[in-house]
């Protein structure tokens, strides 16, 4: 079963149903204490600041909890700002550290317009041919966010904006992370979504 | 590369689509979910929800169907009309909107748009700006469906609600809006240059044209009515039309 994380950091509802539709057995989890012993994946959504986001993560006991997960090699996704979390740290109001699974800062996109939102599409570096084989280069992705990550040993995709490339997905062995949202990303996103989803759960 | 985005509109009462919507095929084109789905189906970037329901009380029906939609469509969209509190924002998104859009009680209570924005994030808070010329050349706002005049600037507002946190703005001419004789671009090139937030243009499209017209003067999506509920424009035709004309769109 896959376990949405919810830290009361935005709302998890369209997350499950997009789940729903691919036909994955999930369901949202309020507390770590309530993680039962079927669910196999955890989903880490989430938008706002990262300050906040990390803070609520701590004090709810899931950084401790998805910590361990992370070290027995269980499979997590983290979407838009839950991708950002499991980063090192973010500049985003000052410096804040990540739950730190992933190696790179997250910094503010700084171009003209902010946020960054809408249509955007994404270019495969070439490491991850599975999942590239599920949606082509230049598949259009909905974005919402003012910071991102710029390098990353992990990156899989990278996304251009105002003469920058930013990472859009990253795939590290038992992780991985959308910056835009599957979700709302029509076809092209469910079907991203399912095949990340089985890759990481080894189907 | 971030495209334009081709934003349909459609309003809703006592949740039912009205001004009908006119194309074949539809078994139901009242239907707000089965509109949604539709419309996400022609590629539609995004879709807003106007409710035009007299009471909030005729409103409470707003949340069923904006879960119907919900759980028939995977492309972001957006719920306005009458919305004036932090906890009725709040439970569109729950039901599972991706933004909100405020106007009148925007107006009356400013600290609402940073209330939404704290709590739901500013990606999720749109301010609808209703903007009509006047005699001494700049453009004033009205509120409650474009009746009331408030004195007030339009590029001030835009500057203070983006500095109260809304992730986007929604103007609309109401000099344009139903002649179909294109958007206004100039009111929207002075406030695209003095916000940094995402601009979507409304009032006055009436033909592929007038569309080009907005994103060549910068409005970052443009949102239409009647063109492509009448089928007077298709929206798979009018993305190859402005990828024509070098405007990136998502096909």
């Amino acid at each position: 079963m896959i376990g949405i994380v919810d830290y009361q950091v935005g709302n998890v509802g369209n997350v499950l149903r997009a789940l729903k539709v691919l036909d994955f057995d999930a369901g949202v989890i309020g507390n770590p204490l309530l993680v039962t012993k079927d669910t196999d994946t955890l989903i880490l959504p989430g938008v706002g600041a990262f300050g906040p986001a990390m803070e609520s993560l701590e004090k709810s006991g899931w950084a401790t909890f998805l910590n361990a997960w992370n070290k027995k090699g269980l499979p997590i996704l983290g979407i838009c700002l839950g991708m950002q979390l499991m980063c090192d740290k973010s500049l985003e109001n000052g410096v804040h550290k990540g739950l730190g699974f992933i190696q790179g800062t997250v910094t503010s996109l700084g171009t003209q317009k902010l946020p960054h939102m809408g249509w955007n599409n994404i270019t495969w570096n070439g490491r991850t041919p599975l999942l590239a084989s599920s949606v082509p280069d230049g598949t259009f992705f909905f974005f919402v966010h003012s910071f991102a990550l710029f390098e990353s040993p992990d990156t899989a995709a990278t996304t251009r904006l105002e003469n920058k490339d930013f990472v859009s997905i990253i795939v590290k062995d038992n992780l991985a992370g959308f910056q835009f949202h599957p979700e709302r990303s029509g076809l092209h996103g469910l079907r991203l979504l399912g095949t990340t989803l089985s890759y990481l759960m080894g189907i | 590369m971030l495209t334009k985005r081709i934003i349909p509109c459609l309003d809703v009462k006592n949740g039912r689509v009205v001004k009908g919507v006119r194309f074949k095929n539809l078994r139901d084109a009242g239907n707000p979910a089965q509109l949604a789905e539709f419309y996400m189906n022609e590629n539609a970037d995004e879709l807003v929800f106007l409710d035009i329901s007299a009471s909030w009380e005729k409103r409470r029906t707003m949340l069923k169907w904006v879960q119907d939609v919900a759980d028939r469509i995977f492309i972001p969209f957006t719920v306005g009309g009458g919305i004036s509190s932090l906890e009725q924002a709040r439970e569109i998104i729950s039901f599972g909107a991706d933004k909100i859009s405020l106007n009148t009680a925007a107006v009356n209570d400013p600290g609402l748009v940073k209330k939404c924005a704290d709590l739901l994030g500013s990606q999720a808070v749109v301010v609808a700006i209703d903007v009509k010329l006047t005699i001494q050349g700049n453009w004033e706002v009205y509120v409650e469906g474009g009746k009331t005049p408030t004195g007030k600037d339009a590029i001030q507002w835009a500057k203070e609600v983006e500095r109260l946190g809304c992730g986007e703005i929604l103007l609309t001419s109401m000099d344009k809006d139903g002649t179909k004789s294109g958007y206004d671009n100039e009111i929207i090139r002075k406030i695209m240059s003095s916000i940094k937030v995402p601009l979507i243009a409304s009032g006055g499209a009436g033909e592929m044209e007038h569309i080009l017209d907005t994103f060549n003067a910068g409005s970052d999506a443009a949102l239409a009515a009647s063109i492509f509920h009448f089928g007077d424009i298709r929206i798979k035709e009018l993305k190859t039309y402005l990828q024509k004309h070098n405007i990136p769109v998502r096909r």
